[in-house]
């Protein structure tokens, strides 16, 4: 039988999500003898081949976030919006507040302890979002995953619903915002 | 009287002459998901929570004087699902995000979003910009977080015998106002006995200095949920001491 093949990003995150993921430590194992992951911070595979199940943790706060959610939605068969981030835009989406000029010059400008203040113009630089975005209001999502992070056992149990086809569901001791 | 008894998802419960359908569930240890509702403070109806079919027609329990024979629809899965919808339109409606929010597992509506096992936003959030107003030595008011409840309005006027707060404006520009000429909260007599600083259900007014007294993971609603919090422990209002209205 083929392995499910599972694909995970960080978007506009911080990774706490995937080291959450991790977090469900020895039963790793296990579930490798069911999935292989295709590209992934782990895996270091720069783009997305066909997959089963893509992890998406964070939101979408520049041009690439929003290329590489479209790719994940183009090759994945169920796209989960992992995390507060990936849900409602979560911290970045503090700099909602205020305008894209002022946030820049706030970080590379006028921030306490800038040296050589200087606001980065490198073409090769994705361009900001004038907001930070939640996934849905760019893609159709499958499937939600709250917490900041979600836990190791909440990853665990909707990859476990998953791989035995049911229809994924979260225990109430489970759901957290925070 | 025997004859003043409705019935709440079949259950017959006496009432007494006056009470709301809140009133006569609470007293009956029967929970109704409400968020703008306080016992002792007059109903405001605003948050649709607590929307009921009474004899086939939806009606807010808060506000609706209990009457001899009804028969009420409450934990049904239709209509935990519309205030489910509901709940998710006051979360995109403000900035309600809960890993930086102090009030995190105090908080009643993200509560009642666990309780409806709401996962996630639905609609496109608004991202609202709103004013912070830290001018108060003691208190803190962030709108970022306000649902219009009017909890903090009706407890600063009938309990605590102030008028710190209004909401102004009508639909979509309605906001929580000071009662000051400067609008600003440091100027306004609150102090932080007064019912009206604490009574806040989400994190707009919050106390300061006293955020993470208690950890999270031991917070209110970590331990009970809202339906046990809210039954269990009916409030008991009592006029605060330092004032002399």
């Amino acid at each position: 039988m083929p392995k499910i093949r599972i694909a995970t990003t960080s978007l506009a995150g911080c990774f706490g999500c995937h080291m959450s993921l991790l977090d469900i430590d020895e039963r790793l194992v296990g579930l490798l003898e069911h999935v292989e992951f295709n590209r992934s911070p782990l895996t270091d595979i720069k783009h997305c081949g066909p997959c089963d199940i893509g992890l998406v943790e964070g939101g979408l706060c520049n041009a690439e976030n929003v290329h590489v959610l479209r790719e994940f939605r183009q090759q994945c068969k169920i796209l989960i919006a992992v995390g507060a981030c990936a849900i409602n835009g979560g911290v970045p989406a503090m700099r909602n507040h205020y305008s894209v000029q002022e946030c820049l010059e706030e970080a590379y400008l006028n921030g306490v302890g800038v040296d050589n203040p200087m606001i980065p113009d490198d073409p090769e630089l994705p361009l900001l979002l004038s907001k930070v975005h939640p996934l849905h209001e760019v893609v159709r999502v499958d499937y939600y995953l709250p917490g900041c992070p979600p836990s190791g056992d909440a990853f665990f149990n909707i990859l476990s619903d998953l791989l035995a086809g049911r229809e994924p569901s979260l225990p109430k001791a489970m759901l957290h915002y925070d | 009287m025997t004859n003043n008894t409705l019935f709440i998802d079949g259950q017959e419960i006496p009432f007494e002459a006056g009470q709301t359908i809140m009133d006569a569930a609470l007293a009956a240890g029967i929970y109704i998901p409400h968020l703008c509702h306080k016992p002792g403070l007059s109903p405001h109806g605003s948050c649709k929570l607590c929307t009921v079919d009474v004899d086939g027609r939806s009606a807010s329990a808060c506000t609706l004087p209990a009457s001899n024979g009804m028969q009420v629809d409450n934990n049904t899965p239709a209509l935990n699902e519309v205030r489910k919808t509901l709940t998710q339109m006051l979360f995109v409606e403000g900035n309600h995000l809960c890993p930086t929010c102090s009030k995190s597992g105090d908080c009643t509506l993200q509560a009642l979003g666990y309780h409806f096992g709401m996962l996630d936003g639905h609609f496109p959030p608004f991202y609202p910009r709103r004013e912070v107003d830290a001018s108060h030595p003691s208190v803190m008011l962030d709108r970022d977080r306000c649902i219009l409840c009017e909890l903090c309005v009706r407890a600063s006027r009938e309990v605590d015998g102030k008028n710190v707060f209004a909401i102004s404006g009508r639909g979509a520009q309605s906001h929580l106002i000071v009662n000051t000429v400067s609008g600003k909260l440091g100027d306004s007599d609150l102090q932080t006995g007064d019912m009206a600083a604490h009574i806040c259900p989400v994190g707009a007014i919050l106390i300061k200095d006293h955020g993470y007294e208690v950890p999270i993971g031991m917070r209110t609603f970590d331990l009970h949920s809202v339906a046990e919090s809210d039954v269990a422990s009916p409030v008991t209002l009592k006029k605060t001491e330092h004032h002399d209205a």
